[in-house]
């Protein structure tokens, strides 16, 4: 009998010291898709968040690259194993909108009790991750937009002080710089992000008919013509010239690797990578970022932003979305947003966070030099329909295409008019196949 | 060989109950997936599961259409058969050599073993560095002229460069078979041709290459399936399918278009081809190269 209570008490104990404990911290899990040093800045994210309050805690778990993350969140969601939150990529957006598996940023924060700013989301940022009617349905995370990164040193010695601000100029300075001894002017990939969406943002040329995919499934790509079509051209030119040299993983060093050795003097990228190029710099690279070169008798308007915002899945336990709640309130503060900033090259996605970032003069530090740049390129002018973001279906298949239909032209395969027509063609497969499988959605 | 026998057991339901549990893990590991497979192949798809629509042979019509897919499986035929040739013939001189008693061939008897006990994706990265072209082996290529060696931007160096890992990968494997082959036949044999003056080419070619053949159409299946199936770990680590499509086989292509795309049909359907593919390969192969051979 003795026994037998002591054996009740022992296990009433252990279970109500179990129940104590989950009452005192209410966890959920946060899947990611970022590896390396960004996964560790993730990380220290989430224990600040843990070691800020006492109510949640948070369990962040790297899941690979982007892609990754989406097929192994889609897998676990499948299974009903899903994160409570998870950051899906900027061009996975259009796929979740018609998933209905998430609960919108607007209802989760209200039903929580939070109160929530959303007109302090900088305007391009929320207008990526709203929908039509402008109602935001995950929180911007780590954010981003294309810049150019410009090798003042080589410049200078090819006898050019200014960096170049048009696309005539970045040929000019390029040839001036290949007959001053730079063997590589233009470092180049083939990531469709910088060189192919961002360029038609800021030349505010369309990428597909229906406002790029916001107006409707039934969107088209009719990119291929105009400056769009001579700029691919010229790129091409450029790079029979000598000027462009193609640099990718897979060829040893990518481009921001060999920008930051020193190897080539201009290239295309995220801003980012301004942190890691200050970490990896070859000694005494004089280096910075400028906006993103446009064609001249354009009118440059607002670059879109990149990167990954958080969603929230639905069919999680009520407590957990209590603790998502809190953490996204968390990120959202302006501490949150310059911490995240320092870390990382992301930019911050408030108004608030902006503010601050100026005022604690974080762009006048000599470590966070030209990353002003990133924002006066995003913030130019209000977003059109062409620079505020791509609602298109199959996106990463798209990128894939963009890839293979550029290497094709780069190794001479095809001309670049033929490269795009079939990218162009591929594209619209890819959209009429999406459609049909959301038949009877409709993007909200 | 004929008197047969047979051993019964008492009860009729025992013997199921032994393969049971083979029969159980070869249904959930193969006939189910398959199944699904089947169906996910006539049905669209959607990714979370949000529900699909039954669409016929829709799938499989977008796949024979596609001027990518036939790419793709004229690139997974030509990596298959140079990929098993190379790996038999290289094979096939290692053993003899082997055979033959050549001086150290105790030691690398050993050490040819090895290479199948490596991971592909480890093999991927090796031979990454391997042919790189601005810090591998192969950078001397470069460096005698520049822009020789270019896998990251030629199809064909890329391809090359597969064929070669892939190979090296299978030549340990036919290099165990070939060499018990060539061990299992009769000394006297060889003996004899030699003492009537044939040359060790002329052995090779009359006699121990006809009594090696049923080794060696044994390892051209094998090698063919596993260069059909198992060629994804090298593509994904070493090509990622590019440049320009040129490495991207057909199990690869099923990967990207299913799990980095999103398009489970496709991909489903995909599947399917390719299991049709090998399995009427491998019956072809019986069906009329099997009936030229001897056993005995």
């Amino acid at each position: 009998m003795f026994r037998k209570t002591a054996l009740a008490t022992g296990l009433l104990l252990a279970l109500g010291g179990t129940g104590a404990q989950a009452q005192q911290r209410q966890g959920f899990t946060f899947w990611y898709g970022l590896t390396g040093q960004l996964s560790e800045a993730v990380q220290s994210v989430c224990k600040r968040f843990n070691e800020s309050q006492a109510q949640y805690s948070v369990t962040c778990t790297s899941q690979g690259d982007y892609a990754r993350a989406l097929q192994n969140t889609i897998a676990a969601f499948r299974a009903n194993e899903q994160p409570t939150v998870v950051q899906v990529y900027d061009v996975g957006t259009a796929d979740l909108m018609l998933a209905e598996v998430y609960r919108p940023a607007r209802e989760l924060m209200a039903s929580q009790g939070h109160q929530v700013n959303w007109n302090n989301y900088l305007p391009p940022i929320a207008a990526y991750y709203a929908t039509s009617k402008g109602e935001m349905l995950s929180f911007p995370f780590n954010s981003s937009t294309a810049v150019m990164y410009w090798n003042r040193a080589a410049g200078q010695k090819a006898g050019i002080d200014q960096p170049p601000a048009t696309w005539e100029q970045v040929a000019d300075a390029a040839r001036k710089m290949k007959s001053a001894g730079q063997a590589c002017p233009i470092a180049l990939d083939f990531d469709s992000w910088a060189m192919f969406e961002q360029f038609a943002a800021i030349h505010d040329l369309p990428i597909a008919t229906r406002a790029n995919g916001y107006g409707g499934l039934d969107a088209e790509y009719v990119f291929n013509q105009g400056l769009m079509k001579q700029h691919f051209n010229n790129l091409l030119g450029w790079y029979k010239e000598g000027l462009i040299q193609i640099r990718t993983a897979q060829s040893g060093k990518d481009v921001i690797a060999s920008f930051a050795a020193g190897d080539c003097a201009m290239t295309f990228g995220s801003i980012a990578s301004h942190t890691t190029i200050r970490r990896t710099a070859a000694q005494g690279l004089d280096w910075t970022p400028v906006m993103l070169p446009i064609y001249e008798g354009s009118k440059r308007i607002n670059s879109r932003v990149g990167g990954a915002s958080l969603w929230t899945l639905k069919g999680r336990p009520e407590g957990e979305y209590k603790a998502a709640a809190a953490f996204f309130a968390f990120l959202a503060t302006p501490d949150s947003e310059e911490y995240w900033s320092t870390i990382t090259g992301y930019i911050p996605v408030t108004a608030t966070g902006q503010s601050r970032l100026e005022q604690s003069g974080f762009y006048n530090k000599p470590e966070n030099a030209g990353r002003e740049v990133a924002m006066q390129s995003l913030l130019l002018t209000e977003p059109t329909e062409n620079s505020r973001g791509l609602r298109l279906g199959n996106m990463t298949q798209f990128r894939a295409a963009y890839a293979n239909e550029m290497q094709a032209a780069f190794a001479g395969q095809k001309t670049m008019d033929q490269a795009l027509a079939a990218l162009q063609a591929q594209g619209n497969q890819l959209l009429r196949r999406f459609e049909q499988t959301y038949r009877g959605k409709q993007l909200p | 060989m004929s008197n047969t026998r047979r051993a019964l057991f008492r009860s009729a339901w025992l013997p199921w109950a032994l393969v049971l549990p083979q029969l159980l893990i070869i249904f959930v590991f193969f006939y189910w997936p398959t199944g699904e497979a089947l169906y996910w192949a006539f049905t669209l798809e959607q990714p979370w599961g949000g529900g699909n629509a039954w669409v016929g042979w829709q799938n499989f019509a977008a796949v024979f259409s596609s001027e990518g897919y036939w790419h793709s499986v004229r690139i997974s035929i030509l990596y298959a058969a140079s990929t098993t040739a190379l790996a038999i013939g290289a094979a096939l001189l290692l053993a003899m050599f082997v055979d033959r008693e050549v001086k150290g061939s105790r030691g690398y008897r050993l050490a040819m073993i090895w290479p199948y006990a490596i991971a592909a994706p480890a093999i991927g990265i090796i031979f990454r560095f391997v042919f790189d072209p601005r810090s591998g082996v192969f950078a001397f290529l470069n460096q005698a002229a520049p822009g020789l060696w270019d896998p990251t931007l030629n199809g064909d160096h890329a391809m090359t460069m597969l064929v070669l890992a892939g190979a090296w990968q299978l030549v340990s494997y036919n290099f165990v078979f070939l060499l018990a082959g060539l061990q299992s036949i009769p000394r006297g044999l060889v003996e004899a041709a030699a003492m009537d003056g044939a040359g060790p080419l002329r052995r090779m070619r009359d006699l121990q290459a006809p009594l090696l053949a049923p080794t060696l159409f044994f390892l051209v299946i094998i090698n063919m399936t596993d260069s059909f199936t198992h060629s994804f770990a090298l593509v994904d680590v070493m090509t990622g399918g590019g440049p320009a499509r040129s490495t991207d086989l057909m199990v690869y292509k099923i990967y990207s278009d299913g799990f980095k795309g999103l398009d489970y049909s496709g991909a489903a359907a995909q599947s399917i081809v390719l299991m049709l593919l090998v399995v009427g390969m491998t019956f072809l192969q019986f069906r009329f190269v099997e009936r030229k051979l001897h056993y005995k």
